[in-house]
């Protein structure tokens, strides 16, 4: 846990970034929004690349504050950009070099180069490069520098959908397995809801909300900075086995959920997202019906959405899960906070892009 | 080719080479800040760099006489420092050409520099380098192109200017006698032969150097598009 504790404003034209925030940053932190909404900006201030006005801390160093401002080169902070930026003028090998160079860590490229998967293309020249080898480039050679934070500014925006779904990978093992916090620059609720261990929620220049990934996701389901997206809720499960019959069987808090889906072997964690309209309720435990899962919960909260909807919060055995039903639907089925419920799930997506 | 054309030559390649290296050093921070200032004085000092394409060249030299002169500022300055005039001498010469041809050495590098985007630069910095570091690291070597366009057209523009090298220079053999001076001279006394052979080496060495700088560019953008 490294603190990052700002209070700063940056003012550009029609649009202002105020942010006040006192955290402490571990594993991968969400910066999240409308495209619009100062996520890029917040970024570039941390990064040094913007001068704000205001004061910037983290951990035991001061960035800036009124007449002191530590340049980028200095504050140990990688950034990731959205286009790898790789030096044309320099092979895979010189890429890496530059960075291990300037961080007297030559001796790790070898390792780091393996580490992403690069080793047969040290020698290539980066424009013969594939995106995702770029960008699997760019997070090398972001590691090497041997950072504080490291900083990604949509990191896979730019990529098609296999290259995407290979950097997610090496960036979530890059999370389980180095010590540094990540902030990482997203506006797609699916990344978000894979990656992140917590979301600073964004909106107009302004903090909206902090705090865990679920939490921040269920809270704000009906809320503008989801752009009408609604989040859905999170829920962390682990493979517990294959049935008879092909399906696979997850567990978690609130009991077992059953996929089509091969989602790996034993013991493999994954998040799966929920959607609110994909959850119907039923006070009796139904029967004849063609839906898998059918999960005990009872009622937490409920909220109308406009005029004619509401947002059923449920507790599945300390999993926060939502339900988005009609208002004449919360009447005919008497729905109370406190009154049990099952909730059955039309859908099972996986938290993935 | 008689001795004087030889001298007048040499002189104007001399001149050529001492005013290339001088505009690579200058054109390169003034090329820097034009490409990535924010500053709203950035539109006036692009458009005073700019002013030696359209002033004729006489007026540009005009007025470097006046500035010259030991009675001005700075041709007072020059004496005093130097203990010679600039008005008709190699450093005037110099100093001229520098100013009459900073257009076609800031303008390839401004060009090269602003295609680099910010990004390439600001990784840099975010993997350890500082300023120098990664002008001589990823800015310069990235802009080879730029300068090789920036360096040929400065050499071949210098090696052909009158104008302004006739006011301030005059026409001293072996001192402020440059090639395309002779040529005039040449002509004027009716001597055909010879202005026909010093015509001649200019028009195949202009034809020369932009054929090799165009074709060292159309490789390296064939290379970019594979």
């Amino acid at each position: 846990m490294t603190g990052l504790d700002l209070n700063i404003r940056l003012q550009r034209l029609n649009f202002t970034l105020e942010i006040d925030l006192d955290i402490a940053l571990s594993g991968i932190t969400a910066l999240f929004g409308r495209s619009g909404a100062g996520k890029s900006s917040l970024l570039r201030v941390i990064g040094g690349f913007e001068r704000a006005e205001g004061r910037l801390r983290y951990g035991g160093s001061l960035w800036q504050d009124r007449g002191h401002f530590v340049p980028p080169y200095r504050r140990g902070v990688a950034t990731v950009f959205q286009s790898p930026t790789l030096f044309a003028h320099l092979d895979v090998a010189g890429n890496l070099a530059f960075a291990a160079r300037r961080a007297g860590r030559t001796g790790d490229l070898a390792a780091m180069a393996g580490r992403f998967g690069l080793t047969a293309l040290l020698k290539q020249p980066v424009h013969t490069l594939s995106g995702g080898e770029a960008q699997r480039v760019a997070l090398a050679r972001a590691l090497l520098t041997d950072p504080k934070l490291i900083l990604m500014d949509e990191p896979i925006s730019a990529l098609d959908q296999a290259a995407r779904s290979e950097i997610l990978q090496y960036i979530e093992a890059l999370r389980d397995e180095t010590k540094v916090p990540i902030l990482y620059v997203s506006h797609s609720v699916a990344e978000v809801a894979r990656l992140a261990d917590r979301i600073l929620l964004l909106e107009e220049g302004r903090v909206l909300g902090f705090g865990p990934t679920a939490a921040i996701l269920s809270d704000n389901a009906a809320g503008p900075a989801f752009g009408g997206e609604e989040p859905g809720s999170l829920i962390s499960a682990r493979v517990a086995a294959m049935t008879a019959d092909g399906l696979c069987a997850l567990r978690f808090s609130g009991g077992t959920i059953l996929t089509p889906d091969p989602l790996g072997a034993e013991g493999t964690e994954v998040r799966l997202l929920i959607r609110a309209r994909d959850v119907m309720l039923a006070t009796e435990r139904p029967a004849g019906i063609s839906a898998l899962n059918v999960l005990p919960a009872t009622v937490s909260a409920i909220e109308p959405v406009g005029p004619v909807s509401a947002l059923v919060r449920l507790d599945c055995g300390g999993t926060a899960l939502g339900a988005r039903i009609t208002q004449r639907s919360v009447k005919a089925l008497g729905l109370t906070p406190g009154a049990p419920c099952h909730a059955i799930l039309k859908t099972v997506a996986l938290a993935r892009d | 080719m008689t001795a004087p054309d030889l001298s007048a030559l040499w002189l104007t390649l001399q001149l050529a080479g001492v005013v290339t290296l001088i505009l690579m050093v200058i054109a390169t921070p003034l090329a820097l800040w034009l490409a990535r200032t924010r500053s709203p004085a950035r539109p006036v000092i692009e458009a005073l760099t700019a002013l030696p394409l359209v002033l004729p060249p006489t007026v540009l030299g005009f007025y470097l006489l006046l500035a010259f002169n030991p009675a001005s500022g700075f041709g007072r300055f020059w004496l005093a420092l130097t203990g010679e005039t600039l008005t008709f001498s190699f450093a005037g010469l110099v100093i001229a050409s520098v100013i009459y041809s900073l257009p076609f050495a800031v303008q390839p590098l401004q060009a090269g520099f602003a295609a680099q985007g910010r990004g390439v630069d600001e990784t840099a910095a975010s993997l350890g380098a500082g300023p120098v570091d990664r002008f001589f690291g990823v800015t310069l070597p990235l802009a080879r192109r730029a300068y090789l366009t920036a360096a040929v057209l400065s050499f071949a523009h210098t090696l052909g200017e009158f104008g302004v090298v006739l006011m301030v220079g005059g026409n001293i053999p072996g001192k402020t006698r440059l090639i395309s001076i002779a040529i005039y001279e040449r002509v004027e006394t009716l001597d055909y032969a010879a202005a026909h052979g010093l015509s001649a080496i200019l028009l195949i060495f202009a034809f020369s150097v932009l054929l090799v700088l165009y074709i060292v560019n159309n490789r390296a953008a064939e290379r970019a598009l594979r």
